[in-house]
């Protein structure tokens, strides 16, 4: 069913994701020890890894071009090095640098790459009704492109997905929603978050397909996610997919956890989906040396996309100024300094 | 203003500023496939203010879509619509309304641009009917120009008048980037909410924008600067002509919020000394008060007297005379201007 190459693509996008956090992690302590300062090190502000979700990412951006869209919420690397993100800018946008992806002004919950059509919100459900708006645009224009919205199980009580849910099945509208859930919503657990323990039963509500993959098994999401797609390239509306996965980290770097069970870690480092896969690649007639070199290409393009991205410029700081509009009209400053207030309309 | 010379426009009719703001609506989504409108009640209904009205027959479900009554859903469908290369007009029934869909419009429309460094635009246009004086009390009746003025990435757009509302909303559509158009209900000529006069004006047939960060003169005055906007542009005209025999008072019609057209409200206050501004929005941390900060960063030593004629901070009442009392009126704006002579 699923083919070598894109099993071994996946497994690539896996290994890359997994490495790219733990690297990141070492990359965003440095500076922060022993006092642990958000602030300091090369990587500042709040940093929401997701090492243990990678299974969610590839099984679906396995079936995705890059005309389709793909909106990914706070936790969102994995996703977006399925999804084709340029893995060196993207990198240097979470560094902070000029030349990142949004010139080191959106962050790492905040990355845009519009060549593959991949945007972030860091409110919670937020980026679902921008999918639902790519998938009305792709059938307004007649293509068969398609949306898809990332989310975590936190995130299903929020009033913005379920307000997407109902738009994209009134209106019919191409969109894979796909819930990952590790089970924690920062320090709340699921069963503390909702009744239903079956994230994908919302779809109910709203007449529409719904999926729950109990494990975070890449190829039973493939095999889930290509269903979904189809079906909303075929015209037949959107789908509600959740994945099972698992937290491996904390909620965001920093976070000492001290709410969870030590047995909920545990378990969650040993139900790992990068060696699952690894055995279904075995199983698949895979040889070892290629899977070794797989790994091994995947780590030295995280290395690559590092080393360049801590070797590029920080902004001017006069480019804060910028961006603000596409279009700025005359005369419009954002009234950088005391005494230049703007002078829209008028002659100087 | 307007880039048509009235004088010399051969197609030009007397219309109402609903009728204005469809007109342009209307030959913008003949001229793009990109253009459509999505909003609670525009198809069948044209929008409860008709600033839809009519434009299903012409153009079809496809383009004039209902939507479910879902803020959030579908002024994010908006946002992520015009950020595939589309131009939606999404209509938010009431401007009061804006909290159920808020994160949208501020979050993700007003700063996706900035966000993503310029690689993303959001070219939409957030329309919506702000204002009271016809009893709908405190969550139907407000203007909230600062609440959207504040909040940067959006241009902020407030017509008073049909030549305006057409010309602003060529400009509006044809922008690359989010534009909140604030129309107030009490100016639009809706058959059981009747207009004063001032708004009804003479419109050109063809095609005209109006630049953002332009205010307009209405009135040339020597004595007093009052500058305002929206409904209260026509109240303030009829305070000058009132005065007219005591106090020479110039008014100016802001038109845009963002951009702000400063330098017209520095020179005019060079000229007068005197300041009113006059707001049918909340008293404080707002409008007004930006303005008047304006007015005394760039002209200081010219002014003379101050004063602010705006709603008080407490919430929108309902009965006639409550809402009369605190929603300034012609005889509020003649003793503020008064008083600054005296």
């Amino acid at each position: 069913m699923i083919s070598d190459t894109e099993l071994q693509e996946m497994y690539g996008w896996m290994v890359t994701a997994r490495y790219y956090e733990e690297r990141l992690q070492e990359e965003y302590l440095e500076g922060k020890q022993p006092a642990f300062d958000i602030s300091a090190g090369p990587i500042p502000g709040e940093l929401h890894l997701a090492a243990g979700q990678e299974a969610a990412a590839a099984g679906v951006c396995s079936h995705l071009r890059d005309a389709d869209t793909v909106t990914a919420p706070h936790r969102p690397h994995h996703v977006a090095i399925a999804k084709g993100v340029d893995l060196k800018r993207m990198t240097a946008e979470i560094f902070g640098r000029r030349t990142g992806l949004c010139k080191g002004k959106g962050g790492h919950m905040h990355l845009f790459d519009s060549t593959v059509n991949f945007a972030g919100s860091g409110i919670i459900a937020e980026g679902c009704p921008p999918a639902v708006g790519a998938a009305l645009a792709a059938e307004k224009r007649g293509e068969d492109n398609v949306a898809v919205a990332y989310l975590g199980e936190g995130a299903i009580s929020q009033g913005g997905f379920l307000e997407s849910l109902n738009l994209a099945s009134v209106q019919n509208l191409p969109v894979l929603f796909v819930i990952e859930d590790n089970d924690w919503a920062i320090s709340m657990p699921k069963e503390r978050v909702t009744d239903v323990g079956n994230g994908s039963q919302r779809a109910d509500g709203f007449d529409m397909p719904g999926k729950r993959v109990d494990y975070d098994d890449a190829c039973a999401v493939y095999e889930a996610a290509g269903e979904a797609i189809g079906r909303a390239r075929d015209g037949n509306g959107p789908t509600l997919l959740e994945v099972q996965v698992h937290r491996r980290m904390g909620h965001f770097m920093g976070d000492a956890e001290g709410y969870r069970p030590e047995a909920d870690s545990e378990r969650a480092k040993q139900r790992d989906s990068i060696e699952r896969m690894e055995s279904t690649l075995q199983k698949a007639g895979i040889d070892d040396d290629t899977i070794d070199d797989i790994r091994d290409r995947s780590h030295q393009r995280v290395e690559d996309a590092i080393e360049w991205a801590k070797d590029q410029p920080e902004p001017d700081p006069d480019e804060a100024y910028n961006d603000v509009f596409t279009n700025p009209p005359a005369g419009w400053t954002p009234n950088t300094k005391p005494g230049q207030t703007e002078s829209a309309g008028g002659d100087d | 203003m307007a880039e048509a010379d009235e004088s010399e426009t051969t197609g030009e009719r007397e219309t109402t500023m609903s009728r204005a703001m469809v007109s342009a609506i209307a030959s913008e989504m003949r001229d793009s496939d990109d253009v459509f409108v999505m909003g609670e009640d525009v198809a069948d209904y044209g929008g409860i203010f008709d600033s839809t009205d009519g434009l299903l027959e012409e153009f079809g479900r496809e383009k004039i879509m209902d939507v479910p009554i879902s803020e959030t859903g579908f002024i994010g469908a908006a946002v992520g619509a015009a950020q595939a290369g589309m131009r939606p007009i999404a209509e938010l029934m009431f401007a009061d309304f804006f909290g159920v869909g808020m994160d949208q419009i501020y979050n993700q429309m007003a700063k996706n641009t900035y966000m993503s460094g310029s690689t993303v635009n959001v070219p939409m246009v957030l329309m919506t009917a702000v204002g009271g004086t016809y009893n709908d009390a405190a969550q139907h009746s407000q203007t909230l120009y600062g609440t959207f003025a504040h909040l940067p990435g959006m241009k902020v757009v407030v017509p008073s008048t049909a030549a305006d509302a057409k010309g602003l909303m060529h400009t509006a559509i044809r922008d690359d980037d989010p534009v909140v158009y604030m129309f107030h209900k009490r100016l639009m000529g809706i058959g059981w909410m009747p207009a004063p006069d001032g708004p009804k004006t003479s419109v050109p047939e063809d095609d005209y924008t109006i630049d953002f960060g332009e205010a307009d003169v209405k009135r040339e005055g020597d004595d007093v600067t009052v500058v305002t906007l929206g409904l209260h542009v026509h109240r303030a005209l009829e305070a000058a002509d009132a005065l007219a025999e005591e106090v020479d008072v110039e008014v100016i019609d802001l038109r845009t919020l963002v951009p702000l057209d400063t330098e017209t409200v520095l020179e005019s206050v060079r000229k007068t000394g005197r300041l009113v501004v006059v707001d049918e929005d909340y008293h404080s941390f707002g409008l007004s008060g930006e303005i008047v900060a304006r007015a005394t960063e760039g002209a200081l030593a010219n002014l003379s007297a101050v004063r602010r004629v705006t709603m008080p901070d407490a919430p929108i009442p309902y009965a006639r005379p409550l809402e009369q009392e605190v929603n300034p009126g012609r005889e509020d704006i003649i003793e503020a201007v008064q008083s600054t002579t005296e």
